[in-house]
């Protein structure tokens, strides 16, 4: 699925990542922890294509294609969906119109048919129900007046419907009372699959108690530096991210 | 060419209606020739420079212009040339007629207006009676121009006390010209009149459009200007409120690219107590695009009460555009609430980035955030027709490659 082999990327000339390997394989879900300032949100958006990074080397495939070598835009067509730590508000953008072209659009790049507004409709009131969103969702603007949970959840929603094979979930969990964790977990635990992997960055723990992990990597000062099953969240919760970048 | 050469060259006596007047008009315009930035109400645009390249004469017959027309189901007058194209308008009776008399309105002396009260041959003549609906209608003007010809036509749309209209005016064109319409509109207490203008003109054309529009109490003048054609336009309303409690909505919205150079210049007179003036415009410029606004807002000593608010906002899409603002407010009452405000930025990379990581390509996630944009201008249309129209327009803008 994916396969980061090292990967360094520098923003206005500073390094941020310095060499990252890691491996999702299909249908895994993997945990990054690790401190602030590690990188952990550099990671997400190189991934993800965002201008001002510039990647000096190494290499991500992903199913196969060189994800490095394509634009933001078609990496979404190719199955990689980065939900944002922090969601971009989009005045005078209708929600339902927002997720309808961007579903539509990644349809189209994949040579699907697209779906019509009653539809779509029909599919959005279905996911909404399920992540037991309100139904206003999806008439507001794009994540305008949207409190921090509503936001993250919002993110989810685009997730369920744009049925990513790769989730890069971008501390996901920050601003989150426990209700809304219990659905943006149920979210991802929804799609769980042999065709679904994702990438999990957290600070804390508390989130992989309802997502959990088959790994958990640890990210300091831009490299991995220790890998284990999900029992290396809860000694990392216990312990904290002291002592680990001399690990 | 200059205006007294071009003057020199119409036989003004040949017009239809009274030489008088047209005489009187002429003269009028000599004496000022085109404006030029010295003249403060087109300090930031030179319709004199533009015009110099132009060897005006009046149109001479026009080719086939159907394909100009939009397909819609209204009722439409439709002029061509500055004249009457009956064969392409709907029959309405109980809509009034069409004039072939150019009446000048005394006072009313900017010299583009003189120029058309000495030129105007036909226009639309629109009275509504006392508490009649009467519905939507399309406007439209056309020219096609096979040298470079001056059209003039002149309008006057007169609503009686109660009385509502949704008028669609389309400015179009093929070639060269200067298009120079006069839309001249009173509205009786309480009358209603949406007012949705699409300036739609061929891109070598010059377009210099001036709207009256007098309210007495009650009056409602909403309206919206969407401009995206000419090389050069000129949008200049002039709204009057003379009775309290009227109300002006002036929106517009234009979208440039190249060397366009498009002016919306509105002067609101707040003349009656308890009045409010609502102005959002928004202009995207692309290329070397330049925007003008200038809007200026009036209140009388008698004018309590009265809320005005005016915006101007502007998108740059590249280096090169530029926005000139130029608000004023001049108030003799104590008593109100008056705001005005401008911003100018560029699209936020991180909103592009935002739909781009989405599925949605380039283009279409900054058409998207464009379009948005605009949305706040376009309030005040609430004619499905109209909005199909301006949505359409919008559409066909992206298609020169301004993204």
């Amino acid at each position: 699925m994916l396969e980061i082999k090292g990967l360094t990327a520098t923003i206005d000339d500073k390094e941020i990542l310095r060499g990252i390997d890691l491996t999702v394989p299909d249908g895994e879900i993997h945990a990054i922890m690790g401190p602030n300032g590690a990188g952990k949100s550099t990671l997400s958006y190189v991934l993800s294509g965002r201008e001002g990074y510039e990647v000096t080397g190494g290499s991500v495939t992903f199913n196969g294609r060189d994800l490095l070598a394509i634009e933001p835009e078609e990496r979404a067509a190719a199955g990689l969906f980065l939900a944002f730590q922090y969601p971009v508000e989009l005045p005078g953008v209708g929600n339902a119109n927002f997720i309808r072209t961007a579903l539509n659009a990644v349809r189209r790049a994949r040579g699907e048919k697209e779906l019509d507004a009653v539809a779509f409709l029909k599919e959005a009131r279905a996911a909404i129900k399920l992540l037991h969103m309100p139904d206003d969702m999806l008439k507001r603007n794009v994540n305008v007046g949207f409190s921090g949970g509503e936001k993250k959840r919002n993110e989810i929603l685009q997730m369920a419907l744009l049925k990513p094979s790769l989730a890069l979930l971008d501390e996901t969990d920050s601003g989150l009372d426990i209700d809304a964790l219990k659905i943006v977990a149920d979210g991802v635990n929804a799609l769980r699959g042999p065709d679904f992997s994702a990438l999990v960055i957290t600070h804390y723990q508390r989130l992989l108690d309802h997502i959990v992990p088959d790994r958990v990597h640890v990210l300091a000062a831009g490299r991995i530096v220790r890998s284990g099953g999900p029992e290396l969240a809860l000694e990392l919760e216990a312990r904290g991210y002291a002592g680990l970048e001399a690990a | 060419m200059n205006a007294g050469d071009f003057l020199d060259r119409i036989d003004l006596a040949a017009l239809p209606g009274a030489v008088s007047r047209r005489a009187r008009a002429a003269a009028r315009f000599r004496a000022t020739g085109w404006p030029t930035r010295a003249d403060e109400a087109w300090h930031y645009t030179d319709l004199n420079a533009r015009l110099k390249s132009f060897d005006l004469a009046l149109p001479a017959e026009a080719g086939s212009v159907a394909g100009l027309i939009p397909e819609t189901d209204l009722p439409r007058i439709v002029f061509v040339n500055g004249r009457f194209a009956e064969d392409l308008s709907t029959k309405m009776p109980g809509l009034g007629c069409y004039a072939s008399d150019a009446a000048l309105t005394e006072g009313r002396d900017q010299p583009m207006v003189a120029l058309n009260a000495a030129l105007a041959q036909d226009g639309a003549v629109l009275d509504i009676a006392e508490s009649v609906d009467a519905g939507t209608v399309l406007l439209v003007s056309i020219a096609h121009a096979a040298h470079q010809a001056a059209i003039a036509p002149r309008h006057r749309i007169r609503l009686g006390a109660g009385a509502a209209l949704t008028l669609i005016e389309i400015a179009r064109g093929e070639g060269e010209y200067l298009h120079n319409p006069v839309v001249e509109i009173a509205l009786g207490e309480g009358a209603v009149l949406r007012h949705y203008r699409l300036q739609d003109e061929a891109m070598a054309a010059v377009h210099v459009a001036t709207i009256f529009a007098d309210l007495a109490s009650g009056a409602r003048y909403d309206s919206f200007t969407l401009n995206c054609g000419a090389r050069l336009s000129r949008n200049e309303t002039h709204a009057t409120l003379a009775g309290a409690k009227a109300d002006v909505h002036l929106n517009a919205a234009q979208l440039l690219t190249g060397s366009q150079h498009g002016d919306i210049t509105t002067i609101v007179a707040h003349d009656a107590p308890n009045c409010a003036s609502r102005q959002t415009v928004k202009s995207v410029l692309s290329g070397a695009a330049r925007g003008v606004f200038q809007g200026r807002i009036e209140v009388a000593r008698i004018a309590q009460k009265t809320d005005g608010y005016q915006m101007n906002q502007a998108l740059l899409l590249s280096p090169d555009a530029e926005i000139d603002s130029k608000p004023e407010l001049e108030i003799f009452a104590d008593d109100v609430k008056c705001s005005h405000g401008a911003t100018i930025g560029a699209l936020d990379p991180e909103q592009v980035f935002y739909l781009r990581s989405r599925g949605i390509p380039e283009a279409e996630a900054r058409a998207m955030l464009i379009r948005a944009f605009l949305d706040e201008a376009l309030e005040p249309v609430t004619d499905a027709t109209a909005h199909r129209l301006f949505e359409d327009a919008i559409d066909a803008w992206w298609r020169k490659g301004v993204l």
